[in-house]
């Protein structure tokens, strides 16, 4: 993988990009083993709570609620922040962004910022942009580290590193620290990077985060974690700097009953991760002396605006969706060619984008469910999808293969001549390309069936070539059920 | 910035229509809380089940009467090797023995370092899910000396444990403002190859004591 951060706006199509993750065998025996780890972790968890499913629909309720009163919800995030000492940003895309921060750690004079693992800072490629002006950003999170150090993407939203194994990360670490007698074990590993981060929680005056949870009724926020490297790059430096988004408010700090509860089980099958953090603005004597959030739209307003993809906005970010996606377990994260991979990313990225790229992305799934059903605020994903591939379709011209052929058969369909037409040409055209019933094994041949199975397709020409690819399609029985009922 | 926040603000109210402070609270009150609040455990099972994920953590765990904490302490430190261990304002003296204490004092990073170990109480404790609650309180102090030192020990009074998030976050609301932290055993990461290891830059040892 590359240096050049994932982009939508660049990358090429998932179907193309999955084809070159699909010849890499190691990243695929890595993407298999760690998420069929956390699945199983995961369901042991979810399996003992007795109220999971009342969990998971007070977790959608609140975030949906949330969502439905969103700018009363930030105005009241932001009077509480700010009288809690806060200093409240708005930026309406990444540059917006970008540009805040950097005016930020130019006004404090730091060339340096420990951060802490944030998707909203590799979605505004926020280290880029601190690198171009003359800032130095450390990833402290172990996976982040092991991406940033090996030059790398983030191909998974909550274990970024997912499709490395510990030979890999070795390497890069054995290179990067300087540690020529490192040994081999994950303990070994994590000591690197304790060692190797230590002196850089401090030393460094700056922080930058994201935030999991912006709580309006304190201006309190949220952070979850396991390492202690999020606890580090909150509490010890002089000024942190969150970038969060828009839909991250809850209303009261009580709805962290729920969230916290489903949250841990359904990102990492834990019933609660190593550290969670809450507080409110600056706390004298007790952290940062000055406290920045930067609430981020970069097109969240559009999300929101479409009201079948608003649930998209629900996400809190769990991951539970790609660990449970037959698609996502193949090809891994970097096919998504977005931050956000997976079934969520595969609705949140071409939303993002205004359709306007990641048109593949809707398509990048089987519709099999398996996501909605780990999702726990309930985002209907497979739903999302398909309105997207209705999105995509009806952008087009209409010379698109899909369109044409849907106007076609809603005529053949509107018309019982036309119909009983098709049925004839169908038959007539398949003619040559069905072979004879195959004596399958175990098959009981129904009596009389012999004269009536019409037997089976094994090619089809041109598009429809794209179903006899990987199965055989049954031809057309030599009478239709009218023709039987007519006779009868 | 400000033409940045009306922008978004406005977007918002054009992407779902305008909602008012008085909706809002009207809809809120109707979501649905229908899991679980309290458990349905007695005391002593709860004490137990508190033990018993502590120590899934490989937290050590000591069920310990109020007048013998402070020997217990000791003992601990001692078997430990500990020579200086960090206090926060507020903690009770009688516990300070087997060791030197020193009183938090706005220590530096390099200065919180140098200290062996630290001995807090907590506001409450989860034992559901094995988590134990710390905020800005006296004998709790400040979050940076609960987590550069190595070895963290911490004192909870059974009557602070819980059974559940739901009535821990319940105790929580009256101190909601107060800087806060949930930990859950000691620091850990799984992020190479899915498989758990203790220690990564919070506290590596956590020892708890829970007192009766």
């Amino acid at each position: 993988m590359s240096r050049i951060p994932l982009d939508p706006r660049t990358a090429p199509s998932f179907q193309t990009a999955a084809k070159v993750s699909l010849q890499d065998a190691q990243l695929r025996k890595n993407v298999k083993h760690a998420t069929e780890v956390i699945q199983a972790k995961r369901k042991k968890l979810v399996d003992e709570k007795k109220d999971w499913q009342e969990l998971r629909e007070a977790g959608r309720q609140i975030r949906a609620h949330s969502l439905a009163h969103l700018e009363i919800y930030l105005e009241e995030f932001e009077r509480n922040f700010t009288r809690a000492g806060g200093v409240l940003h708005w930026a309406r895309d990444a540059k917006e962004a970008q540009e805040i921060v950097v005016r930020l750690t130019k006004e404090i004079g730091a060339d340096e910022v420990i951060k802490i693992k944030s998707m909203t800072t590799e979605e505004i490629q926020l280290n880029r942009a601190l690198e171009a002006a003359g800032v130095k950003a450390y990833e402290t999170d172990l996976a982040e580290l092991i991406i940033q150090l090996g030059e790398d993407q983030p191909s998974h939203i909550v274990v970024p590193a997912l499709h490395k194994n510990r030979a890999q990360i070795r390497e890069i670490f054995m290179r990067e620290m300087d540690l020529p007698d490192l040994g081999d074990t994950p303990q070994d590993l994590a000591d690197a990077a304790r060692t190797f981060l230590r002196e850089k929680f401090l030393r460094v005056k700056t922080g930058v985060s994201g935030a999991n949870f912006l709580i309006a009724e304190t201006g309190g926020i949220c952070i979850v974690e396991s390492e202690g490297n999020g606890r580090m790059c909150l509490t010890m430096p002089e000024t942190l700097i969150a970038v969060v988004g828009i839909e991250k408010v809850i209303p009261r700090f009580q709805d962290l009953e729920v969230m916290l509860q489903i949250l841990a089980r359904s990102a990492t099958g834990e019933r609660m991760n190593p550290y969670n953090s809450i507080w409110t603005g600056v706390h004298e004597g007790d952290g940062p002396k000055a406290m920045h959030v930067v609430l981020l739209d970069n097109a969240r307003t559009d999300v929101l605006a479409d009201g079948e993809g608003r649930q998209t906005l629900q996400c809190i970010r769990c991951a539970a969706c790609l660990n449970a996606c037959p698609v996502y377990r193949q090809t891994g994260g970097h096919a998504y060619g977005s931050v956000y991979a997976g079934p969520i990313g595969a609705i949140l990225t071409p939303q993002m984008m205004g359709m306007e790229h990641a048109q593949s992305l809707p398509y990048a799934s089987s519709l099999c469910g398996a996501c909605y059903e780990v999702c726990p605020v309930k985002i209907n994903i497979p739903e999302v999808l398909i309105h997207l591939r209705h999105k995509v379709v009806e952008r087009s011209g209409w010379w698109a293969p899909e369109k044409v052929a849907m106007k076609a058969v809603a005529a053949v369909f509107r018309s019982e001549k036309r119909f009983r037409a098709a049925q004839r040409l169908g038959r007539m055209a398949e003619a040559p390309l069905v072979k004879k019933e195959k004596q399958v094994e175990g098959l009981v041949q129904l009596k009389g069936s012999e004269t009536t199975t019409p037997g089976w397709i094994g090619w089809l020409p041109g598009l429809m070539g794209g179903w006899t690819d990987t199965r055989d399609l049954q031809a057309m029985p030599k009478e239709t059920f009218r023709d039987w009922w007519e006779k009868r | 910035m400000s033409e940045a926040r009306g922008a978004i603000l406005d977007r918002i109210r054009a992407a779902k229509g305008a909602s008012s402070t008085a909706s809002a609270a009207e809809t809120y009150a109707q979501i649905s809380r229908t899991y679980l609040h309290g458990g349905d455990r007695d005391r002593e099972g709860i004490v137990d089940l508190m033990e018993e994920r502590l120590r899934e953590y490989d937290a050590g765990v000591f069920r310990v009467a109020h007048d013998e904490a402070g020997a217990i302490v000791a003992r601990l430190l001692q078997a430990r090797g500990l020579s200086r261990v960090l206090v926060p304002a507020g903690l009770p003296t009688e516990w300070m023995r087997g060791c030197e204490f020193v009183v938090d004092a706005a220590f530096n990073a390099g200065e919180l370092d140098s200290f062996d170990g630290v001995l807090t109480t907590a506001t409450v404790g989860i034992a559901e899910t094995g988590t134990i609650v710390l905020q800005n309180a006296p004998g709790q102090g400040r979050r940076a000396i609960t987590l550069v030192p190595d070895y963290q020990m911490c004192v909870l009074r059974v009557d602070d444990l819980v059974e559940t998030v739901v009535e821990a976050m319940g105790r929580l609301e009256k101190t909601k403002e107060l800087a806060t932290t949930f930990f859950s055993g000691p620091s850990a990461t799984a992020d190479i190859e899915m498989t758990r290891i203790k220690g990564v830059h919070g506290p590596r040892f956590v020892d708890v004591l829970l007192v009766s």
